[in-house]
């Protein structure tokens, strides 16, 4: 037993689960319970609503926030999903609440709920970019002062866009735009002997 | 009287003070000596972890997370293979468990006598601070022993460890636990009575039960202020739920509390430290599927299969299947956990590191405010931060 998913476990997570649903309702797009950790996806204009009742609902009381990110999926329509991982201390539960968003709507911040969402929120529109509404002090967080863009998106590359040095004659920090001596490499590793379809390339000059 | 206009300044404390624990830089809203508000600018020391592990194969990954939190190498790692284990539906060997568990404890041990030491000599006691290095120079001989390094171990394997304990590092484990109990009993006679310690501490940075859990505390801050909750009692891990131990917990939730419950969980890690090495059976150190893990030297030599199993696994790497898993581990600091992202390549889509010095550095302003600028230097020590895994 390396990480506990008893059957028990899953057992109270369906009983947390009808609890949720009854109480939510419309608002559920998806829920599930997968290796022992149950995940629910809200509409984000109402993630307020429902971690006020995931907090103070006597058989949940998922009172701590445990952390707050974004991850990225760009071939989607809404690209971001802001990820919650709540903890109930009462219960011995965790729960993952989801929402999505695009770059230019943003979603409901949750300070006023957790006040240690603060900097998780900033963090998130530090790295992606994802808007927060209502948020006290949206400012950046882990990146450089004056630094542009948003470095965990999958569209940034990974070397990024500037690089800095000391400059001797003006005796200061300069910035300058990426040099590499040799081309960035990355190797996908999808083997073509595992990932072909039904179609070989030259079928389609069979078939004319 | 005429109405005098009192004016606040500010204070630049870090990023680099002796006080600050690494580049901490504070921008201090002072009135005369008490501080109004703080705000901590972070972020100085960050090399964009998440980014590089989403481009890196899942084996590659493991010495990132050594050098998030420098000072619990091993812990760290944990929380990353277990969660990499618990997508790939794999469990370790019961002895691989065991020594997992050891080490964790003994990187706890790392830990405390680091932020206990500095601490006492941030607000002015020196001694502690050498004569617990000297301690934690004993311990990190015991990584070396494992993994060839000091502090950046990449000891901890998907399904087991890298290799098994040396002969005689156990006796020599064992050895060190009766050494280290009277050390603890010496290092206590410095602190836990002194009165400038105590003056330095006590009524501190208090933080509420409610507080806590609101601020999302875990770990010893969590329990300074008075809730029992340990990761490794309530959602046990690998073989804690065989061990035998208490979880020490503090009433007033104030500097002094935090580091008295800090004192009694290295008493109670040294306990499980012992649990381990008399418990532990013999047998493998790794899983036989050679998808995961390498195949040994000789086989090597002799079959073509473990030949091309090496080889894959070392350009490749290991398919982990598409799914999302948060996998939470209680290090010294608090819950460290990994929400990991898998879209069955050989590389994480996205892996969020969840920190606990992060959490606990953003309650900073809420323990400081209307303390003095000193009290700070002491509250800060007793938050346990370490940079690396703050700014990631």
């Amino acid at each position: 037993m390396t990480v506990e998913t008893g059957p028990e476990v899953v057992a109270a997570l369906e009983e947390a689960l009808e609890t949720i649903e009854a109480a939510i309702g419309d608002d559920l797009l998806e829920k599930s319970i997968a290796r022992g950790e149950l995940t629910i996806v809200v509409p984000a204009a109402h993630i307020v609503k429902v971690l006020t009742f995931l907090r103070d609902e006597p058989t949940l009381l998922f009172k701590e926030l445990v952390d707050l990110c974004g991850v990225d999926w760009p071939e989607r329509e809404q690209r971001f999903d802001v990820v919650y991982h709540l903890l109930s201390l009462h219960h011995n539960m965790r729960i993952r609440v989801k929402v999505r968003t695009d770059e230019l709507t943003p979603v409901p911040s949750v300070v006023s709920v957790y006040p240690t969402a603060g900097w998780f929120e900033r963090e998130a529109w530090d790295m992606y970019g994802i808007l927060f509404e209502g948020h006290p002090d949206l400012r950046r967080l882990l990146t450089d002062y004056g630094f542009d863009g948003h470095p965990l998106r999958k569209d940034f590359p990974l070397t990024g866009y500037v690089e800095l040095r000391y400059d001797e004659e003006q005796k200061r920090v300069v910035y300058e735009p990426v040099k590499l001596r040799q081309d960035f490499r990355t190797f996908d590793f999808l083997s073509p002997w595992e990932g072909m379809g039904e179609l070989l390339p030259g079928d389609e000059k069979a078939q004319s | 009287m005429a109405e005098t206009e009192i004016q606040t300044f500010n204070v630049n404390f870090g990023p680099q003070h002796p006080a600050a624990h690494g580049v901490l830089r504070l921008v201090l809203e002072m009135d005369g000596e008490v501080v109004e508000r703080a705000d901590p600018h972070i972020g100085l020391l960050h090399r964009g972890t998440e980014k590089l592990i989403e481009y890196r194969p899942y084996l590659q990954n493991i010495p990132y997370f050594d050098r998030l939190d420098y000072v619990s190498m091993m812990c760290q790692e944990h929380s990353y293979v277990l969660a990499v284990e618990k997508l790939l539906g794999i469990t370790p060997p019961i002895r691989a468990q065991y020594i997992r568990v050891l080490f964790c404890e003994i990187t706890r041990i790392l830990n405390h006598l680091l932020n206990i030491t500095t601490m006492a000599l941030d607000i002015g006691a020196m001694t502690p601070l050498l004569w617990g290095f000297e301690q934690r120079e004993k311990l990190m001989e015991f990584y070396e022993e494992v993994s060839g390094a000091r502090m950046h171990a990449n000891y901890f394997r998907f399904g087991g460890v890298n290799r098994d304990l040396p002969a005689g590092l156990e006796e020599r484990i064992a050895a060190w636990c009766d050494q280290f109990e009277p050390f603890m009993d010496d290092l206590e006679t410095l602190l836990t009575e002194n009165r400038i310690f105590k003056q330095r501490t006590v009524d501190i940075g208090v933080v509420t039960p409610e507080q806590a859990l609101a601020w999302g505390f875990s770990g010893p801050m969590l329990r300074a202020s008075g809730i029992a909750w340990d990761l490794r009692k309530a959602q046990p891990y690998e073989v804690y739920d065989r061990m035998d131990f208490d979880i020490p917990i503090g009433r007033h939730g104030d500097c002094y509390d935090r580091y008295l419950v800090r004192m009694q969980e290295m008493r109670e890690s040294l306990k499980i430290i012992r649990q381990c090495l008399e418990q532990m059976p013999e047998g493998p150190v790794r899983i036989p599927n050679h998808k995961v893990t390498p195949p040994s030297r000789h086989e090597m030599k002799r079959s073509m299969e473990a030949l091309i199993h090496h080889f894959k696994l070392y350009t490749e790497g290991i398919h982990v299947p598409a799914g999302e898993v948060y996998v939470a581990t209680e290090n010294p600091k608090g819950e460290f956990g990994v929400y990991l992202v898998a879209d069955g390549t050989n590389k994480p889509y996205r892996c969020k590191i969840r920190s606990p010095g992060y959490v606990h550095l953003q309650a900073l302003e809420m323990m400081c405010k209307g303390h003095q600028l000193a009290d700070t230097v002491a509250i800060i020590g007793s938050l346990d931060i370490v940079f690396g895994e703050i700014d990631r």
